[in-house]
Formats: C-alpha cells, structure tokens, sequence
C-alpha cells in the first residue's frame, strides 16, 4: 500500500480518498432521502385527521436540550478530529467519547419525547401527521443510533490499532457522519418543531 | 388472517401449480446436479465469493437473461388472453397479477441487472482501471438485487403475486383494496434490490471520478462510460426518493400508519408523486447506458469517431436534469390544474430536444462511414427509426390537452414499450452480441443473430403498432377482456402473433448461445471487431488483473490511435499488482436480507428482528475486519500474458 506522506493520514492512500469521495456520495444519496421525508411531512404536516395538531403536542424544553446536546457533539467531534490531525490519540479518544455521550444523551431526551407523545395520543396510526413527524425524526434518531455503535467500534480500533491510515480514515468519515445528522437536526428543529409552535 | 392462510394462494391456476412443480424440480436438479459434478467449490469460490467486476457483471448479465425469460412469459399469457375477444385463458384478479408482475419484473429485475451488467464489465475496462472503487460493496450490490429479485419471483407461489400495477397506486395498494401479502412483496422485494441499486451508484461514482487512467480527462472518456456516469448520478438522486415511499407504503401496510391512505388525513396523490419521482428518472438511468452502447457500436461498425462528441455528453447533462422536472405528466388526467399541467407539459416536450440531438449525431457518425451490418450493427440501425416513432408519440402525450384522449388507453402501453424496447432492450442485445467474445471468448453466429434480430423487429412492430391503433379507437390499458361489438378483435390477434414472434426470437438467442458455444472458432485475438475504445486494449478473456500496466491515454479513442496512429498504449515495466481478496460476506448478507424480507411481508416478527440483527453483526465485522487484499507478483503477471499471448 502507497502511503503519501505530504496528505493528512485520513488522505494518504489511494483507497482512502476513494472511501471519502465515496461517502461524499453517499452523503448526496442522504440528503436525498431527508429532503422526501420533508417533503412528505410538510404535505402532511396539516393533515390531522381526528389526532392533534403539531402546536398541541410539541414542547419546548426537551427540543431545546436535544439541540443543545447535538450541536455540542457535533463542536467536540470536530476537535477529535482536530487532535487526530495532531497524532494525539489519547486527546482524540477523549473527545470521541464525550462525542458519543452526547449523542447518547440525545437519544434518552429524544426517547422521552416520543413517550410523551404516546401519553398525550399522538401515535403512529394517530394520523397523517404523526406518522410523518415520527418517520422524519425516527430516521433521524436510528441514525444517531448507528451512530453510536458505529462510533464505538471506531473507538476501539483507534485504542487498538493506533492511529493509521485506516483507522484515521474510518474516523474522518464517522466525523462528516455526525456533522451531516447535526446539519439535518438544524432543519428538523427549525422547519418542524419552531414552524409547528409557531 | 388465520397464520397458514396467508402463506396460501389466493387464486390458485394449473399454471400455477405446474410453475410450483417446475420450481422445486428445477431446485432439486441444479443441487443433484452440483453435487454429481462435485461443483459446489467452484460455485463457491469462483462465483459467489468473488468481488471481480468481471464475474460480478456477467452474474447480472445471466439473471437479467433469466428474468427476462420470466418477464417475458406474464407478456405472453397477457397477450393471449387478449387475442381474441371474451378469452376465458385467465380470470380478472390473474390478469391484474400478470400486468403487475410483467412489468416489476422488466423494469427492475430485468432492465436493471442488464445495465448493470455492462456497467460492471465495461467501465473499469473503458477507464483503464483494475476494479471498480469498492469490489466488496460492488458484490453486495449484486447480491442484494438477487435476494430482490428472488423474493418477488416467490410471490406467486407462496402467498400470491402483487396486483395493484407496476406503479402501485394507493388507495388500490393498500390493505383495503389488496388483501393478500401481494403487495408486501412488491414493497419489500424492490426495497431490497433498490438499496443494491443505490450501493452501485455510489460505487460507480466513485470508480468514474476517481479510477480513470493517467491521461483520461472527463472529455477524454469513450461514451459507454459517460452514459454510465451520469445514469448513476441520476441513480444516486433518485433512489432514496423510492426508499423513502416504500418505507411508507410498507409502513402503511403492516402498522397501518396512514401515509397514502383516504382516512386519517392521509393522502393518496403523495404516493403518485413519490413513485414518479423516482420512476421518471428511472427510465433515464435505463435509456442513457444504452445511449452509451449504440454510441459505441455506430462508431465502431461505421469505422468513424463519434460524430459530436461534447454535444453527446451535454446533451445527457441535459437529459439528466430535466428527467427529474417531468414526473408530473404521468398523472395529467388526476386533477392537478392547468398552470401545473402546462409547465410539465413543457419540461416533457423539451426532452426531445437532447435525444434529438443525439439521434442526428448517431445519424452522422454514419453519414459517409464504411458501415458493416454485424448484428449489433442491425440493432443500432433497427433502433433510431423505431426509437424515433417512440419519441415522438411521446410528444403527443406530453400533450397534457391532448393526453385526456390517450390517458390509460393501449396508445401509451404502445408509446413506453416503442421506445423501451428498441431503446434499452435492443440496446442490451446489441451490447450482448458485442461484447460477447470479450467477455467469453468466441464469437456468437452471425446468422442466427440476424434472424432474432429480424425476429424481433417484425414481432415487435406487429405486436406494439396496433395498440396505437386501438388505443385511439379506446381500448383501455390493464382491460382483461372487451366484447365482440368494441371492434378490437383483430388488432389484438395481430398483437399476439407479432408477441409470439418475438417470444420465437428471444428462445433463438438461447439456441445461439448453445450453438456458438459448440461451434465457434475459440481463436479470435483480442479485438475481434476492429472496435476503438480501450476495453479492446486487454487480453481475451480478460486476466483478474484487467491490464498488466496502467494504459496512457490521449484521446476518446486511445485504443484506435495505437492502432492506427502509433500512439503508445502501454509503457514501463510491469510492477506487482494489489488485488481485493475474496469474501463469503457479500452472499451472507443476500441470503439475510432475504429472509429478513420475507419475515417482514409475512409479518414475521422474530425472524425478522433476528435477520436485522443478522444485518448488524455483518457490518460490524466489516468494521473490525483487517483486509488488506493481495499482490499479484511480477512473475505471475508475465506468465499470464505469456499464456494469453505476450505483453503488449
């Protein structure tokens, strides 16, 4: 394996820029994919049928908190990185970790969130518009989910393996992962949750 | 439903239970039949573990032939029991059943695999490269269509077919309207193979942007492989659009959410504008690779360069955007207003303006060209006048006025299938006879080629050109029978023969292959066909490796310059060469995903939860896996080419 030492190591062979523009790729496949369930969800967002409206249902301080914590995973993610670029492993696992705490958080805040909205009548079968609101977020919330598992393991290859071209290549693009669910959160809290308190 | 009810067939034919009987006759000899000729070993190592685009390719290649074969049987027993007026061949529900499956089948299981096929064994040679980006997501990629493909094809047998329509519109597709498992299975079978669709696209991509040979520019690529390209952008944009709607759908049917439903706030229409989203591009991604086929053909048997280059490649820029601005007009008739209807009506008729531009290039390059009627030849030629008369009825329905007329009639079954059949099934037989000698060492009879090829167009035109006919006369698509009094009769018998025609051609290319596989010369060099482009530059049949150095190009057709204008293709020494390594994974995760769906259409739900888990642990082993792959030493290498006739 050619290894070019004048690229950041997540850079330097040839099948790790090909598995970067390759998740770029996929990443455009993913933004496909948000843009319909949004689209769906605002053709439906109405639609109550005999089920609540989203001002009904929704509440502020667990959306804030979810928001908080996402974003912040997002701010400690990129300085793993960061201390990854440095070749400071030690720095670099911390900050994967609080990465993957924070999403945990959000995951409980989230899994809340949806009890509450069985409690107050808003299931899936409730209506067009629940089914649409917990389809967006769900998809959503199974992304962090993988994320998490897929963040552990990448934690464990970094401690066991050290910091490589391929470990830091899996790293990086675990990172623009993350990012891209905190660039699609920023749309789910302003366009579903602060347009439908509105 | 009573649990072993729903694993019943709701309507139970003799066909069906000779097609059941058939089945596990066929099963059980294929298995004898392996284990006599001690050959489970070779299928193992050779085929379903391989990650070499090569074999991967011609994998595609064999299943599309069969589901073509599949396919094309739902057409033959449509078209019968419209031969002649009040058939009593098939009743109602099996008639809708066959129209479904028919068209799933050619659309996804077929058309399909079979661009796949040549985007797998064509581009990474075209492009100089020795595989594509991800060799063991590319295996993926097939297995999960084959575990798609599969799954669909058990409907009929195991719980009954879908028979909503190939569109599957809701509400006729949800629980209330179709009460067997039918439709889960059209849910969940494309949902399947879709994702596999999705992982090629990206890998495609990748392979394209990245793996193209010192020299190659973007403008420098032949045109099979900027066909492929931009089809798998398309394929990138719009398969997440299906995964989204079947998600739904699927949702809809087994949680009883209420997406697509008429209760509860839920909207029909949203399914029709998601499915067409992704269908309108769809026959994009099926047309352009064949674009990229003809271009490739034309220019070779009419030995001159491709007339218009970058205004073939604009022109599927062009195509490529506008594809996704015109799915409206398949539902001009459903009440959307004449301003929506108008603007659609204007991005449909504007399509015609790049193909246009691409028919007169073809008709160029062959303008004063020394041209030779091979087979592939005849289809490409077949192709521009039958495609033409496709294209411009199309016009007539982008008509959204005018559309009120032919809307639902046999005139639009005649238009889709006078441009897909010439367009993309043509296409693949030419393609087919091509590169047959590349991919398998001899050549297939010139003379039996000629007669399927005659065989099908006759069969073709007597079948499709009466629906014109009869569909301005109101004769409606997915009718099962028409009274004696409507006049159809005879248009409709002539329908049938010209459909057994071109069933008689289909079985002569099985008869071909047979033929020259028996009887063609095994010694034909590595460019049988005088062709261009740099997949002609490799040994026949091609080694693991592809080429043994990286080629140099200079020019779209590099290949032809080395030929004919002393351009150097190959320099420097051969060096060792790093290869992927087999892996059983790729199949694995088929077979799961197969009985994960099937437990899913059933509604299953520990087998189901099992097979996701299954899904899991298959990844995360990927994720721990160290793989580093192999190296082919120099040694091996120069005894390869030795053996398959020295070193270029």
């Amino acid at each position: 394996m050619h290894i070019d030492n004048s690229q950041p190591l997540e850079y330097s062979t040839q099948q790790n820029q090909l598995n970067i523009l390759g998740f770029w790729i996929f990443l455009g496949a993913e933004i496909m994919l948000f843009a319909t369930l949004f689209t769906a969800y605002f053709t439906l967002e109405g639609r109550t049928g005999s089920g609540p409206a989203p001002a009904e249902i929704f509440e502020i301080t667990p959306v804030l908190i979810e928001t908080l914590v996402l974003l912040t995973s997002s701010f400690t993610i990129g300085l793993g990185i960061h201390a990854m670029r440095l070749g400071r492993k030690n720095a670099m696992l911390t900050f994967f970790a609080i990465t993957l705490l924070l999403g945990l958080c959000f995951l409980g805040v989230e899994i809340y969130e949806f009890m509450h909205y069985y409690h107050v009548g808003a299931t899936y079968q409730t209506s067009a518009f629940t089914a649409a609101l917990l389809t967006t977020l769900g998809t959503h919330g199974g992304h962090v989910t993988l994320g998490l598992f897929w963040g552990t393991f990448i934690i464990l290859q970094v401690k066991k393996r050290g910091l490589t071209p391929e470990t830091a290549n899996k790293s990086f693009i675990f990172s623009l992962y993350w990012h891209f669910l905190d660039v699609v959160w920023i749309f789910i809290f302003s366009f579903i949750y602060l347009k439908g308190m509105m | 439903m009573e649990f072993f009810e729903r694993f019943a067939i709701p309507h139970p034919s003799p066909a069906i239970y000779a097609s059941m009987v058939a089945i596990v006759l066929v099963s059980i000899g294929i298995v004898a039949g392996l284990t006599y000729f001690k050959k489970w070993g070779y299928l193992w190592r050779e085929w379903l573990t391989t990650v070499d685009h090569k074999k991967i390719g011609i994998m595609y290649l064999v299943s599309a032939l069969l589901m073509l074969f599949r396919g094309g049987a739902d057409a033959i027993m449509m078209r019968a029991q419209l031969s002649a007026p009040d058939m009593k061949l098939l009743d109602a529900q099996h008639y809708n059943e066959i129209f479904t499956t028919h068209g799933v089948v050619m659309i996804i299981f077929m058309a399909m695999p079979f661009i796949f096929a040549f985007m797998n064994l064509i581009v990474p040679l075209q492009i100089g490269a020795r595989d594509v980006a991800f060799p063991r997501l590319n295996a993926l990629s097939f297995w999960l269509f084959f575990a798609g493909a599969m799954l669909f094809n058990i409907s009929f047998v195991i719980g009954g077919s879908p028979d909503a329509g190939w569109t599957s519109y809701f509400p006729l597709a949800g629980n209330d309207f179709s009460e067997s498992v039918g439709t889960n299975y059209y849910m969940l079978a494309i949902q399947i193979s879709g994702i596999g669709s999705l992982m090629t696209g990206i890998n495609m991509c990748t392979t394209i942007l990245k793996m193209r040979a010192p020299g190659m520019t973007l403008m420098k690529m032949p045109m099979f492989t900027w066909s492929a390209f931009i089809a798998n952008v398309i394929i990138v944009f719009a398969f997440p659009v299906l995964t989204v709607a079947l998600i739904m759908g699927t949702t809809d049917r087994l949680f009883a959410t209420n997406f697509f439903t008429t209760s509860n706030g839920g909207m029909d229409m949203l399914w029709a504008n998601f499915f067409w989203i992704w269908g309108h591009p769809e026959v994009y991604i099926l047309i352009l690779p064949a674009f990229g086929l003809y271009s490739e053909i034309i220019s070779t048997f009419s030995r001159r360069n491709l007339y218009g280059y970058s205004s073939m490649v604009w022109s599927m820029v062009l195509i490529s955007l506008l594809s996704f601005l015109v799915w409206t007009h398949h539902f001009f008739t459903m009440g959307q207003g004449a301003l929506t209807n108008s603007i659609f009506s204007i991005t449909t008729m504007a399509i015609a303006v790049p193909t246009g531009v691409k028919i007169f290039n073809w008709l160029f390059t062959m303008w004063k060209g020394k041209i030779r009627f091979t087979v592939p030849m005849l289809y490409s030629i077949g192709f521009i006048p039958l495609f033409t008369i496709g294209g411009v009825t199309g016009v007539m329905l982008a008509m959204s006025a005018a559309d009120y007329q032919y809307h639902n009639t046999m005139f639009l079954v005649a238009h889709f299938h006078n441009t897909i059949i010439p367009g993309v099934v043509f296409a693949m037989l030419a393609g087919l006879t091509f590169y047959w000698p590349k991919f398998f060492g001899f050549m297939l009879n010139e003379k039996i080629g000629k007669v399927t090829f005659w065989l099908l167009t006759v069969g073709f035109v007597l079948a499709f050109f009466p629906m014109y006919i009869t569909g301005l006369d109101g004769q409606a698509r997915r009718m099962y029978t028409y009274s004696e009094a409507t006049g159809f009769g005879a248009l409709n018998m002539l329908s049938f023969v010209g459909a057994a025609l071109m069933a008689i051609g289909f079985v002569t290319i099985v008869y071909n292959v047979y033929y020259s596989f028996k009887n063609s010369s095994r010694d034909i060099g590595s460019d049988p066909w005088d062709a261009r482009s740099l997949e002609w530059a490799t040994h026949t049949p091609v080694p693991e490796y592809n080429f043994a150095r990286t080629p140099q190009i200079s020019s779209s057709e590099t290949f032809w310059d080395s030929k004919k204008n002393g351009h150097v293709l190959f320099k420097g020494e051969i060096e060792e060469i790093h290869m992927p390594n087999n892996s059983g994974v790729p199949f694995v995760m088929g077979i799961i995903f197969f009985i994960a769906g099937f437990s899913f259409i059933f509604a299953l739900w520990v087998p189901a939860v099992i097979g996701l888990i299954g899904i899991f642990i298959c990844m995360a082993m990927r994720s721990f896996e160290k793989d580093h792959g192999r190296h082919i030493s120099v040694k091996e290498i120069k005894e390869t080419e030795e053996k398959l006739g020295g070193a270029k």
